[in-house]
């Protein structure tokens, strides 16, 4: 979940409203945010950093919102206000729309060269016209750029954004790519040019750029942007030039949005990027957005922004039936213009017209409308009901069986362990004097650490894991876990499948052989299966590597091989740090259902 | 009652010390301690305070002195009036340090000159034998008439010694009896068979001590809490999901719940995939077209995602992020039924995350999942079945927050009001199931699925 950090006074000056913490907490709530801090940069950088570092900074108090994941419309100071305006009814919701050139000029253009096809082949462009920033404005923006960064654009993978100071560069602008050798350019916040051979060594250090190296770092060419005097813009998903950088007195803006191939990218990330981009900027800084052409390598021409609204019709009974509630279609209307979509009774029967502001990229189904209706109604004003859906309940068999056993091995003095279902190639395979290959075990092919490569094939190495934890513990320590691992099984559709298991173990000075023979018997007297050699269960001697030479049998039931029980080989005892003989069992409980 | 433990009861009401007992009685303290112990055990037939004191006792050396006199007393008396040679006085047992003593004291004097060698003479008449005298002071335990500084010099000569000596202040109990019976520890057959315990006496237990530790084994408690949650769906007519698949497809992980392809979710860092068996082999084909299509195009009337949907994608094994892959692959089957009919599933199992361990990090933790399909189910009834659920955890107070999640719309995250913090709590996701989810599966149009869940761990964390 994205948050997003605002200064509580200027949030408080732009909705023209004092709210006590709680009060703000409350609203926040109901519109589906989530106040989750409140701090200043002063405590930040205290807690982050120590007391020294933060003498001198700010004190002033920020608010940290987190804003649901699709909501990339509310990730700034701006969209906040103008969502919680119109959520209030205090403000209309605002309708975006871009215009061409004053006095009939040539709009902006950018063209898209055919070697830019194996590196990052797309872009937009937009115009920003007669900005007049303050200096809280001109944070605002940069903010936002690095949210949408972060977030819609997946930390610039997909999609990344250029802004550039007009007025000191001159279209029409080229997008191509080219090899990082012959790249050359003064970048942002450099005082001397480079290659982008020697910028992607100088950004390895960089706290902030190293991240999007990876990005192009591989490529034979980088994607870059000139103006037609041979100005570089910036070398996307990298960095911009320094020539035509953004500052306070900027009047005029080019934006740039590129990105990479549509097979990662929804088709329409890149377009609604630029969008939000735009919209947010022309709700509070009060500008123009002018179009800007953009020609591909085919020679096919599009403009952008694409400012699309688009009208979707539902019936107020749909929207009633679906959250529980009966209101009048005109009330519904209401509540939808309050969540900034624009609704209006058509007058044809109960249907209602909403039109989806280019913003609202969420807004894909007439369900989503259907939410924003009952968010706006209020999710805690609806009338909670039971629905009258009969059924029969069931248990899973094989569940119902786990928890008789769980019962009875407690009852007969043995104490449940709760294992990982995951854990290293060492604990199934070297630790239990087996080969990796002979397990059947499934990889996992990116864990964090080594305590996750494979998923379990044996409950044995949990249950000796918690024995070494519990060292301490008096002894005799009896354990038993009824739980699943996984073997690969080809004839299933994803090639593994879960197997549940009974694994005991019995720790203590002297072996207990006897002890977990005398489980097996328990059990099998609980699963109603008598002593015997054909319908019955047995015990014959066995050969298995985990277990101590002439101390292991394996255990059939109806004749067909269940498991192995016996005494734990020296080996594997001190390859879990432990010192006592132990004995074990398990089985493969299955069979029983 | 043994004789020490007669001596031992106090004779005085006032109370005793139990080393005058043993003075008085002429017998070694350590018996009286002895006694003393053995009437405690009896309950309150005596009190008897411990406490310290020092004392003189003589030594080895110094008992003899105080039988048979001190060296020099016994040099002066082995003298005859007609004197002994000296070499014959050095052969007696006190001979060196007597003669030396008696010399200091002028008790006696040394004739060198004398014919046939040196020859030892008595001074006086008769002596006083003071360090006997002192020495038998100290034996019947008056060493307080002595000065410091003569026992000092005692201690000097190592004869007397200063010990301390534990002993016991003894009072009458507050059931003090001068004629006792031995109590008895526990009841015996042979008492019960001879009818013996009506005349015995039994030593009080003590209550204030643990029990002994029943020879039984436990269930873990958080197995405990999910075979309660498990109860609470049997109770609401739940039928129990097939769950017992840790592997799956990204296809019924992400792609059937409407998850893009490049959504976060399904990147390496939160998910673990699988790298053997890497991919899943089978899969149900016309719905696996809709699936695409519907994420690729849209359709049932949603716009969909417009992206180029992969099977490469779907086909990625991984541990199952969510119990939700289940509920996809039930409600597909459901939706393959002749004539559909109203389902309330639920799970408890296991669920993977890509985390590092740590102290709020699990990579695996259990998902408590409820599920119910029906015709016409409404966001309110959503909320009236949590609150029945919740209910019966003893949760009574709900409230719901609009949430995001990529397969349900509505989304709702669900607080509870804790008493114990004092505050409102997540406890746990719920929503209505996306229709780009249900319809290409199959369902009928009009039915609606409604769905919550939770973590155990996390509801046992906060809640228990």
């Amino acid at each position: 979940m994205p948050t997003v950090s605002v200064k509580r006074d200027l949030l408080f000056e732009a909705l023209g409203q004092k709210y006590t913490d709680e009060e703000f907490d409350e609203l926040c709530f109901e519109f589906g945010l989530e106040l989750d801090e409140i701090t200043s940069e002063k405590e930040i950088l205290i807690r982050e950093q120590g007391g020294e570092k933060a003498e001198g900074a700010s004190d002033v108090v920020l608010y940290k919102i987190d804003v649901p994941a699709n909501r990339y419309d509310l990730l700034c100071l701006e969209g906040l206000v103008r969502g919680l305006q119109v959520f209030k009814e205090k403000l209309e919701a605002p309708r975006y729309k871009r215009v061409s050139p004053a006095d009939g000029g040539e709009p902006q253009r950018l063209v898209i060269t055919e070697e830019t096809a194996s590196v990052r082949p797309h872009a937009v462009a937009a115009v920003l016209r007669n900005i007049t920033f303050t200096q809280e404005r001109y944070e605002s923006f940069i903010e936002l750029q690095e949210k949408l960064h972060q977030n819609i654009c997946r930390k610039r993978t997909l999609v990344a954004i250029g802004t550039h100071d007009l007025d000191t560069i001159s279209g029409p602008f080229t997008y191509t790519a080219k090899p990082p050798g012959e790249i050359r350019f003064k970048p942002l916040s450099q005082s001397r040019e480079y290659t982008a051979a020697e910028l992607m060594s100088l950004y390895k250090t960089d706290s902030h750029l190293r991240h999007y190296l990876h990005i192009i770092e591989n490529e034979p060419l980088y994607p870059i942007i000139y103006d037609s005097n041979g100005i570089v813009l910036s070398m996307p998903p990298i960095i911009n030039g320094d020539h035509s950088k953004i500052s306070l007195n900027t009047k005029n803006i080019f934006i740039e949005c590129t990105a990479t191939d549509l097979t990662k990218v929804n088709r329409f990330t890149l377009i609604i990027t630029v969008c939000l981009f735009v919209c947010f900027n022309t709700f509070f800084i009060l500008f123009r957005v002018e179009e800007a052409e953009v020609v591909y390598p085919d020679g096919r021409l599009s403009v952008y922004p694409e400012l699309a609204y688009r009208t979707e019709t539902l019936s107020g009974d749909f929207i009633n039936k679906r959250v529980g509630i009966n209101e009048s279609a005109e009330s519904i209307a209401q509540l939808l213009t309050r969540m900034c979509l624009r609704s209006e009774v058509s007058g044809e029967g109960d249907l209602i017209q909403v039109e989806i502001p280019p913003t609202r990229a969420d807004v894909i189904h007439a369900c989503d409308i259907m939410e924003d209706a009952a968010i706006a109604y209020g999710f805690n004003n609806i009338v909670r009901s039971t629905p009258r859906t009969y059924t029969v309940a069931n248990q899973l068999p094989v569940n119902k069986l786990t928890e008789l056993l769980r019962q009875d091995l407690t009852a007969a003095g043995f104490t449940e362990a709760l294992t990982f279902a995951l854990c290293s190639e060492e604990d199934i395979a070297d630790k239990l004097r087996k080969n990796i290959t002979e397990t059947r075990a499934v990889h996992i092919s990116n864990p964090k650490t080594a305590d996750f490569q494979v998923a379990r094939t044996s409950l044995l190495p949990g249950l000796l894991k918690t024995i070494a934890a519990n060292r301490k513990m008096p002894l005799p320590l009896k354990l038993f876990e009824i739980s699943d691992v996984v073997l690969k099984d080809e004839t299933k559709d994803v090639g593994a499948r879960n197997n549940r298991r009974l694994c005991a173990v019995y720790y203590n000075k002297s072996p207990g052989f006897e002890v977990i023979h005398g489980l097996l018997d328990r059990v099998m007297q609980l699963l109603d299966v008598k002593p015997g050699r054909n319908q019955g269960y047995h015990i014959q001697a066995a050969e298995d590597s985990t277990f101590f030479p002439g101390r292991c049998a394996e255990i059939f039931s109806c004749g067909k091989s269940i498991g192995h029980l016996g005494v734990l080989h020296p080996d594997v005892i001190s390859r879990f740090e432990l010192t006592m003989p132990c004995s074990a069992i398990d089985i493969d409980i299955e069979p029983f259902l | 009652v043994s004789p020490s433990e007669r001596k031992a009861s106090p004779k005085v009401d006032g109370g005793t010390d139990s080393q005058d007992v043993a003075a008085d009685l002429g017998v070694d303290h350590q018996v009286i301690v002895g006694a003393v112990k053995s009437l405690q055990a009896l309950g309150e037939v005596i009190s008897a305070e411990q406490k310290s004191s020092r004392h003189w006792e003589l030594t080895g050396e110094g008992r003899e002195i105080a039988e048979q006199g001190s060296h020099e007393a016994r040099v002066f008396n082995a003298i005859p009036d007609e004197g002994l040679p000296q070499n014959q006085l050095m052969k007696m047992p006190s001979g060196k340090v007597g003669f030396s003593k008696a010399m200091s004291n002028k008790w006696i004097r040394l004739d060198k000159a004398h014919e046939g060698g040196p020859r030892v003479f008595k001074t006086v008449e008769a002596i006083e034998d003071t360090v006997r005298d002192k020495l038998q002071l100290v034996q019947k335990g008056q060493s307080a008439k002595l000065e410091d500084k003569e026992k000092n010099e005692l201690k000097k000569r190592k004869l007397l010694s200063e010990v301390t000596v534990k002993s016991y202040w003894i009072t009458k109990g507050s059931s003090f009896s001068t004629t006792i019976t031995k109590q008895e520890t526990e009841l015996t057959p042979e008492m019960i068979a001879s009818g013996s315990w009506k005349e015995k006496k039994f030593k009080p237990y003590n209550f204030e001590a643990m029990g002994v530790a029943p020879d039984c084994g436990h269930l873990h408690p958080l197995m405990k809490v999910r075979t309660q949650f498990r109860q609470i769906f049997l109770e609401m007519g739940f039928t129990e999901m097939p769950t017992n698949n840790f592997i799956e497809s990204s296809f019924w992980n992400f792609d059937s719940l409407f998850q893009p392809q490049q959504h976060p979710a399904r990147d390496q860092h939160d998910t673990f995939f699988i790298s053997d068996p890497a991919l899943a082999h089978e899969f149900p084909q016309d719905y696996l077209e809709r699936v695409k299509k519907v994420h690729s195009e849209g359709g049932y009337g949603s716009q969909g995602y417009k992206y180029d949907w992969k099977i490469e994608e779907a086909q990625k094994n991984l541990l199952r992020t969510h119990t939700t892959a289940v509920s996809a692959r039930m409600l597909y089957k459901l939706a393959q039924q002749e004539k559909f009919t109203p389902v309330k599933y639920f799970s408890i199992d296991r669920v993977f995350r890509n985390e590092t361990l740590d102290a709020t990090h699990l990579a695996e933790f259990h998902q408590i999942e409820g599920v119910v399909a029906d015709y016409g189910l409404t966001l309110g009834n959503l909320m009236g079945i949590l609150h029945q659920f919740f209910t019966k955890l003893g949760i009574t107070k709900l409230r719901f927050k609009p949430a995001y999640n990529p397969y349900t719309e509505p989304s709702m995250e669900v607080f509870s009001y804790h008493e114990g913090l004092k505050k409102w709590v997540e406890v746990g996701n719920s929503g209505v199931f996306r229709p780009e989810m249900l319809l290409p599966m199959g369902l009928p149009e009009g039915v609606s699925v409604i769905a919550w869940g939770l973590s155990l761990e996390r509801y046992v964390d906060t809640h228990t």
